[in-house]
């Protein structure tokens, strides 16, 4: 069920001298301990190698500006004035607070779809898994293509949306190019590309309820509501709030859709803060200023984390 | 969770089910129809049309179109780091949970693997790049094989977690006491049981490399771009050749189209025990 396969497992750390040491012979610990850094190591290098080595080397470039100079990278001190430039940068702030919003409306509008979808879909008697293939689909399609496909559904000229709108007499509107809607119609988007993943979660964890709970109410004469009220969303409670809590940190990474819908325009109405970084990184190339952002993105997703934990650990706890 | 049998309140549920099951499929299936139309066409909205192969034909044959390219790509970066991914996180997910690492190993290295899980992937490509280049990677499949790896890593670690942490101790054991070395019983004992539990992972191993975007866009260039890269080329091009582009995402979708049809219990699977995209 999602409450549980969203920890961290807790290690099956055997006792020492455990079982294993019952066998005799050659020196079995020895054996284990080679063993146990041929299976581990592979995962630890690749981590080392490629996560804690370039946050390294984002914590250093933070302090430096890098210029070229005849093909060769000038590194120039610059202390803190990065990290104390970032407040006023008015395009990293819009792209917190875009994503914030984002994150909000996206993820709520995805658990409540998301939820009433599965409850509906696990009390029907028939075609079950002909809904679930169907809601899949949104899921296993690339970001990119989300936003290649929404871009023309939302395409002012001839997208489909506009021309349905026009069947029943409103006007056509600029839903990607007006400042009111550009952020809802992103918000939107991703609500397709990723409810059907609350669908499925939800929908795993409904039907692994305990059935004998619903029969005692049933006898009881319960009608479905209060199923829904007084069985289903306490005991789907933990689930549903470890899932907002991490699904909301998740929605940090978006940027392929803002990629190709908008490009965080207009002006910064849909500016995200993963966008953010690309511009300032990759597109006007400040590489000192674009780590010291990066440390500060990390930084921030890292006390949001430690927020998910608490929140899922405080529910653990109620449940 | 109750199957209810009256018959009105089924209905309901059909109605609304079949309504969302629409706005699922009608966004992909009109994308799809745009590919076969002509430009024209589709841009004076009608309704109707003669389907035409020209935008297929022009993605995947024309001399200035690299689609093929790309998707041959895709091909070698998904495959390769689905295969390493597999391989690496299999092992440690065994270690971790099964031998007898110290418990704040386990921890810390999970607890990281989560946190790194959550940083938005363009946060760690600048240092991916810079570290690329200075050990001469750049433009090359190896670095972004290796990235994919790494940024598939955290969700093959707790799926095969959970899934070596359901193969029943006391067979371990049992097989440790006959003398079977550790590479015989991870091969004999632990590895069939863990079969379906590595298609699950696989799978959407492959289908997230396959459609990694951010980092693909920045660790390569012409030749090393993968599908995601090209068809984002198409939105940026001055005039947009609308019907091409969406003639590309109706292919880029296609792998991930077949792995739905052979292979959706595997996808469930994977998706409902990992809970995390």
């Amino acid at each position: 069920m999602a409450s549980r396969s969203l920890a961290i497992p807790a290690p099956d750390v055997a006792p020492r001298h455990a079982t294993r040491s019952a066998k005799s012979g050659h020196d079995r610990h020895g054996d284990d301990r080679t063993w146990r850094w041929v299976t581990f190591g592979p995962a630890l290098a690749l981590m080392l190698a490629l996560s804690v080595l370039p946050l390294a080397n984002l914590l250093v470039t933070s302090f430096y500006d890098v210029t070229w100079a005849q093909g060769q990278a000038v590194w120039s001190p610059v202390g803190l004035a990065h990290y104390l430039a970032l407040p006023g940068d008015e395009l990293f702030r819009a792209g917190l607070r875009n994503t914030l919003i984002f994150a909000i409306g996206a993820v709520g509008g995805q658990m409540v779809i998301g939820f009433a979808l599965a409850l509906l879909c696990s009390r029907v008697a028939h075609g079950r898994v002909v809904y679930r293939t169907i809601f899949i689909l949104p899921i296993l399609i690339p970001g990119i293509v989300v936003g290649a496909i929404w871009k023309l559904m939302l395409n002012y000229d001839f997208g489909l949306i506009n021309q349905a709108i026009g069947l029943i007499g409103l006007d056509p509107r600029d839903w990607l190019g007006a400042n009111e809607t550009a952020l809802a119609s992103v918000i939107v988007v991703d609500i397709w590309h990723w409810t059907p993943f609350c669908f499925l979660l939800f929908l795993a964890g409904i039907e692994s309820l305990p059935q004998d709970v619903y029969e005692a109410a049933r006898v009881d004469g319960a009608k479905a509501w209060q199923e829904l009220v007084y069985i289903t969303l306490p005991m789907m409670w933990p689930a549903i709030l470890v899932t907002f809590a991490f699904r909301l940190v998740l929605a940090f990474k978006v940027f392929d859709e803002v990629y190709l819908l908008t490009s965080g325009g207009p002006g910064t109405a849909t500016e995200v803060v993963s966008f953010t970084l690309y511009q300032r990184f990759f597109t006007e190339d400040r590489v000192g200023y674009g780590a010291a952002m990066s440390v500060a993105v990390i930084f921030i997703v890292s006390l949001l984390l430690v927020l998910a934990l608490t929140t899922r650990r405080r529910s653990e706890a109620s449940a | 969770m109750r199957t209810d049998t009256a018959a009105p309140r089924q209905l309901g549920s059909h109605v609304i089910l079949i309504a969302a099951a629409i706005v699922v499929i009608v966004p992909v299936l009109w994308v799809v129809a745009a590919g076969f139309r002509t430009q024209i066409s589709l841009l004076t909205g009608a309704f109707f049309f003669t389907p035409v192969l020209t935008s297929f034909i022009e993605v995947l044959f024309s001399k200035t179109s690299d689609f093929l390219v790309n998707y041959r790509n895709s091909l070698i970066v998904g495959l390769t780091s689905t295969a390493l991914c597999l391989v690496v996180a299999t092992l440690a997910a065994w270690s971790l949970h099964r031998m007898r690492w110290p418990g704040w190993v386990v921890h810390i290295f999970l607890a990281w693997a989560l946190l790194f899980h959550m940083i938005p992937p363009i946060a760690l490509a600048g240092a991916w790049f810079t570290m690329a280049r200075a050990v001469g990677l750049d433009n090359t499949f190896t670095a972004l094989i290796l990235a994919h790896t790494v940024l598939n890593l955290p969700m093959a670690l707790w799926l095969m977690g959970v899934f070596v942490r359901e193969v029943p101790r006391e067979l371990e054991e049992a097989a440790a006491i006959d003398g079977a070395s550790t590479p015989l019983l991870l091969w004999r004992i632990v590895l069939p049981i863990i079969a379906p539990g590595l298609a699950a992972t696989g799978v959407l191993t492959f289908v997230f490399s396959w459609n990694e975007f951010a980092v693909a866009l920045n660790l390569t260039m012409k030749q090393t771009a993968t599908v995601p890269v090209a068809i984002a080329k198409f939105a940026q091009d001055f005039e947009i050749l609308y019907t091409q582009m969406a003639a590309s995402a109706a292919l880029s979708i296609l792998p991930a189209l077949i792995l739905l049809l052979i292979g959706q219990r595997y996808i469930v699977k994977g998706l409902t025990q990992g809970a995390v995209k």
